[in-house]
């Protein structure tokens, strides 16, 4: 989606040359968050399910070539040239840099086979037919895909357990705090959580092909548990491979400066969950973010960075979009703007903790500061409203809004 | 042209609101209103608005 939105930011931003798109996937540019949620829980024929993702393209992007189904192994950000997989070499004036993240795996004994994975529309399909009533689904990891995919196997029938690892339920983006509440939602709502320890090996059973698969786990702690069917959500890898040999800073995707060009390059600008940026909301600390909205924000500073890079005319303004994502979990819909995690405390300002599902709006802060907010089951005008509060002394949601929980 | 949100699709997920706050709103129930007519310079924060739509709801009408 990165690729796709930048292409037409670029048209946007007054770039009449050839803009060309180079995607290893196969299907044409498409939406990932109801991978994990309806995607998962549909009975679509593939083909319908892709149409339902596909994004909707503006009328300029028309103007774009597309060559999908090829990947990019190589590149000399010098010379100004990228390599195909199939040996074919490629120059050009400017790059957006737009490979996204592959999911983590766990390299640990055992089969490889029965272990899934969702980052594409192919592997959502794929698990999609392996979550029949009653099979007994074991997902690693909690971040945003993990309980997403427990969820919707939940409400597919499945007999779901969530092994945690090291942290808890969306503990990354929404902190301690608020994870144990989601925890509790979960467990109410009746998947088996194992909290505190991480996998240790795969156990194998033999396959209906004289093979092996993984038909379970073993974690640290010696508890050993049998699944029909594994889902690892680990996290996230950068594919930032074909840049290598550029002497680029590659530490953790490609890092870019505030108006996302790419450090120790020429005309070439990163977008999405590949690029590393110094982060306003985090004190310009860099990192990447890898929310939905964020590969559409970045896609429009890059685009603009790197036209006038080439035409040689004015930088956009530093990029300074605040970040925003949402989840939605049992019916329970997430909302969060800036950075929580950025957060030394946080602050019910509505509703109560204990009870999610009735709405609650937590305040994130540092030094006295909102630093991001976070809103739960609450109807979505709450978190546009809370939203100017960001970057204010927490002082000034007390008198008003500030109960207890 | 002018906005047209299908509602059967919406999920009132308000990220319009914040790219387009002069053409889209979030009322007190969490439920989106839209003016359907905007102008030449409301344009951009309107696709804007369409791009960052989680479900694709928002159309112009007369581009489809």
């Amino acid at each position: 989606m990165g690729g796709l939105r930048a292409a037409e930011q670029l048209r946007g931003a007054g770039w009449q040359g050839d803009i060309l798109l180079i995607g290893d996937e196969l299907h044409p540019p498409y939406n990932r968050p109801p991978l994990s949620k309806e995607v998962l829980a549909s009975k679509h024929q593939p083909e319908e399910a892709l149409s339902s993702v596909l994004l909707r393209q503006r009328a300029s992007a028309a103007s774009l070539t597309f060559r999908l189904g090829e990947a990019v192994v190589a590149s000399n950000l010098i010379d100004k040239t990228i390599t195909l997989a199939s040996g074919e070499k490629l120059t050009y004036a400017g790059l957006v840099i737009a490979t996204g993240i592959r999911p983590r795996r766990l390299h640990l004994p055992g089969p490889a086979s029965g272990r899934y994975a969702v980052r594409t529309l192919d592997d959502a399909l794929t698990l999609r037919q392996q979550l029949t009533p009653g099979t007994k689904v074991l997902v690693v990891g909690c971040g945003f895909v993990g309980c997403e995919v427990a969820a919707t196997a939940l409400s597919l029938g499945c007999d779901v357990h969530l092994v945690e690892g090291s942290n808890g339920p969306m503990h990354r983006a929404l902190g301690p705090t608020v994870s144990a509440a989601v925890r509790d939602w979960l467990l109410l709502r009746g998947v088996q959580m194992h909290t505190g320890s991480v996998i240790q090996e795969f156990r194998s059973a033999p396959d209906d092909d004289g093979g092996l698969r993984a038909a379970g786990v073993r974690l640290t702690d010696g508890t050993e548990m049998n699944a029909d069917v594994i889902v690892e959500a680990v996290g996230s890898i950068p594919n930032t491979e074909w840049l290598q040999v550029n002497d680029l800073d590659l530490t953790d995707g490609v890092n870019v400066d505030n108006h996302l060009r790419v450090r120790g390059a020429h005309a070439a600008v990163a977008v999405g969950d590949v690029a590393r940026y110094p982060d306003p909301w985090t004190g310009g600390l860099p990192r990447r973010v890898e929310h939905w909205q964020g590969a559409i924000d970045t896609a429009k500073t890059a685009a603009k960075s790197l036209v006038a890079e080439l035409t040689e005319a004015e930088l956009p303004a530093p990029y300074s979009a605040i970040p925003s994502f949402w989840s939605d979990v049992f019916g329970v819909r997430v909302q969060g703007v800036g950075a929580p995690h950025y957060g030394t405390e946080c602050r019910v300002i509505e509703g109560s903790l204990a009870a999610i599902e009735d709405g609650v709006a937590v305040a994130y802060v540092r030094e006295e500061t909102v630093v991001g907010l976070v809103t739960l089951g609450l109807p979505p005008g709450r978190i546009i409203q809370l939203r100017k509060h960001l970057r204010e002394p927490i002082a000034e949601l007390t008198p008003v809004q500030l109960t207890t929980s | 042209m002018k906005i047209w949100v299908d509602r059967n699709i919406c999920d009132n997920h308000g990220q319009c609101a914040i790219a387009a706050p002069d053409n889209f709103t979030m009322d007190d129930d969490g439920v989106l209103q839209y003016k359907e007519d905007f102008s030449d310079d409301e344009l951009e924060y309107i696709e804007d608005a369409i791009d960052v739509c989680p479900v694709q709801a928002i159309f112009l009408k007369g581009e489809q």
